[in-house]
């Protein structure tokens, strides 16, 4: 077979793959392989993502992505969006400028439990607080994955990390009562197991207006299973599957997380009030009267 | 191309220099500002709040620095001009993110209205202190331009400039104000807006899939941007990237990058070197000053010239890049350098440093606090001449 047959017969494959995997198109091809470990749940994640993103209909170059540092920081650096990929903690923020900048575009951040909860919680209690018209995917694996496997805010009591060595003995945050509390007008919690249901909320989260937190349960055999000899990807998602009880609108402060206990999953606040733009452009409009031309507006009819 | 007249306030005002600062930048298009409140810069931001909303742009106050400071960033990449506005503590926190808009080349505004250090310091106080923080104070190499006005003239004028520049270079540009500066009440003329000279971004013409968001070529080393939503599906990071803004893991990557960001600047400094000389010509003894000091150095040099003594005058505009070949030329003609400046040494080691023992350099430094008595830089001058 000439080189040149090979090639052609290679371009086929791909294009035959590219007619078959419908996530493809969401992909920057030229960056894959993905960094992630084998039974990682990240890419699970971004499979759901793909697919509310084909879902939800909406014209690709009017989403933009950002993420933080860290494991699921790499996820704005794989999807063919606009994808922005900041410093550490600080994605929220850097998504509020962006909106606040250019209205027109729906703003994800995608980032880990690190990222979001320790070193950038304050920015994810005044999104949260503002209503900032952002939607929020957290990662969270119980742990710093790209560090080697450090306590984090969400490590629940118990396991051994390389900073907990003795097993951990800090209470770990409630991400969806954090949420609800700061003011989130959405937010829901699945695992990698409940692919179905995560892509339904991604999509559900793509269509709310105002701030957004979904979090995502994700195993991460390398540093927080193996560690703690949970076994490999897999098993994490059988006990993700056993333990797991679906309660859609249960209170979020009933939601906290256990070491390998029971976890509730389910959308548990859909609710609405307005975003911070629309209060800015409501109150200035009441207080300045036609002296104020309402911001966003016009460049949301683009 | 000139100003936007809907962001221009036309007119002879009288008007602190942080007032000033904050019509600049309405002038220069800046349409977003992301800032977090402390002495004494706030008045910048305040007003920003106040003239925004009729100008056609957004003010929002984040939770910190650190949020101010990626915020203004994100609205970069949303097609703003942006700008944020602190002082020294705030400075501080902002540092991971000038380095971010540095790597990433983000044209971005900073300004630093300078109190009293380190720490909390003395916040209602003058100081020039942090005029090494912005050069050196985020980790690995880094270029920035920033300017030093001296008037509430000035802090409009320069900050015009500071945002042409951004803009123009893809870097970080600092006006580094002071208190004195800031909170003095000086006449301030605003042009009409033909009058004002704006620098548009560098808007790439090119099609999604034939655009690299960070490839230029050997005759210009600064990239054509774009912004997100405009269907190019560009990726931006704070690693090392290739042209294709794709992290690049590797000693060639990383060496191509850093030495283009940072050479945009060092190659680049005679353009940008931006100096006022008194009497330099024929002097024996040079002062160097920057901001509210070359006020009072002024003082001091008539006084000393008044003596008979041959003193020149060479004020900084843009203290980074710093003017070292200018230094370098004086340095071999005349006796003496004398640095006066609002901290224990700073500039004055950038003066020394050029000089390289070819003449005498007198630091006239101040801990803080307030601005110098002419007749303390008049001693040195004195001493220089002995």
């Amino acid at each position: 077979m000439s080189e040149e047959m090979g090639l052609e017969l290679e371009m086929d494959l791909e294009r035959e793959c590219a007619l078959e995997n419908p996530v493809l198109p969401y992909l920057r091809q030229d960056r894959i392989p993905h960094i992630w470990c084998p039974g990682c749940g990240i890419g699970t994640t971004v499979n759901c993502f793909a697919r509310a993103l084909t879902e939800s209909g909406m014209d690709m170059d009017e989403i933009a992505i950002v993420s933080g540092i860290g494991c699921t920081g790499r996820v704005a650096g794989y999807l063919n969006l606009d994808s922005f990929h900041t410093t550490h903690g600080r994605a929220i923020p850097f998504a509020t400028g962006l909106k606040l900048a250019n209205p027109k575009l729906k703003v994800v951040v995608y980032s880990g439990d690190g990222d979001l909860s320790a070193i950038g919680g304050n920015h994810l209690m005044h999104a949260a607080r503002r209503n900032m018209d952002l939607m929020v995917v957290c990662v969270n694996n119980f742990t710093y994955g790209m560090t080697g496997g450090q306590v984090a805010p969400t490590t629940p009591i118990g396991p051994t990390q390389t900073t907990m060595p003795f097993g951990n003995f800090e209470n770990s945050f409630n991400l969806p009562a954090l949420a609800q509390a700061c003011g989130a007008v959405y937010v829901a919690r699945w695992t990698v197991y409940h692919v179905r249901q995560l892509a339904k909320a991604m999509k559900e989260g793509l269509q709310k207006k105002g701030f957004v937190f979904i979090e995502a349960l994700s195993p991460c055999p390398t540093l927080f299973s193996r560690r703690n000899r949970l076994g490999d990807g897999v098993d994490q998602v059988k006990y993700y599957k056993e333990r797991s009880i679906v309660k859609n609108g249960a209170d979020p402060k009933d939601v906290g997380l256990t070491y390998q206990g029971d976890i509730v999953v389910g959308k548990f606040v859909d609710r609405d009030r307005p975003t911070w733009m629309d209060s800015m452009n409501e109150h200035f409009t009441k207080v300045l009267g036609s002296k104020y031309t309402p911001y966003g507006v016009e460049n949301g009819q683009d | 191309m000139q100003a936007d007249p809907k962001g221009v306030l036309t007119g002879v005002h009288f008007m602190d220099g942080d007032h000033a600062a904050c019509e600049g930048a309405l002038a220069a298009g800046c349409r977003l500002v992301a800032g977090y409140p402390i002495t004494p810069s706030t008045e910048v931001v305040e007003r920003f709040a106040a003239r925004i909303p009729t100008v056609g742009g957004v003010f929002i106050q984040m939770e910190d620095e650190l949020a101010a400071s990626i915020a203004i960033q994100g609205g970069v990449w949303g097609g703003q001009k942006v700008m944020s506005v602190s002082s020294g503590p705030g400075i501080s926190l902002m540092m991971e993110h000038l380095g971010y808009a540095f790597i990433t080349e983000t044209p971005s505004v900073w300004v630093d209205v300078q109190r009293g250090g380190p720490s909390t310091g003395l916040p209602t106080q003058p100081a020039q202190g942090d005029m090494m923080q912005v050069k050196w104070g985020s980790h690995g190499d880094y270029e920035v331009i920033a300017l030093s006005p001296n008037s509430p003239q000035e802090c409009f004028d320069l900050m015009v400039k500071a945002f042409n520049l951004a803009e123009t270079w893809r870097v970080p540009v600092f006006l580094m104000m002071d208190e004195v500066v800031g909170h003095m009440t000086e006449r301030v003329e605003i042009p009409s807006a033909d009058k004002i000279e704006v620098v548009e971004r560098k808007w790439t013409p090119k099609k999604p899939g034939d655009y690299k968001p960070y490839e230029t070529t050997p005759d210009d080393p600064v990239p054509y941007m774009t912004k997100a939503g405009d269907g190019h599906r560009i990726h931006v990071t704070g690693l090392t990237h290739d042209e294709r803004g794709y992290p690049a893991m590797t000693v060639a990557a990383q060496d191509k990058l850093i030495r283009r960001l940072v050479n945009k600047i060092r190659d680049n400094a005679d353009k940008l070197v931006d100096i006022r000389e008194d009497g330099v010509e024929d002097a024996d003894i040079v002062v160097v000053s920057y901001g509210i000091t070359s006020r009072v150095a002024m003082a001091a040099v008539e006084q000393a010239r008044a003596k008979g003594l041959k003193v020149g005058h060479l004020r900084m505009v843009i203290c980074w890049p710093f003017p070292a070949k200018r230094i370098k030329e004086l340095a071999k003609k005349v006796k003496a350098f004398v640095v006066p400046e609002i901290n224990l040494g700073q500039m004055a080691l950038e003066v020394e440093r050029h000089v390289a023992g070819t003449a005498k350099v007198l630091h006239v430094d101040h801990a803080g606090g307030t601005v110098h008595e002419p007749g303390v830089i008049l001693e040195k001058i004195m001493e220089a001449a002995r």
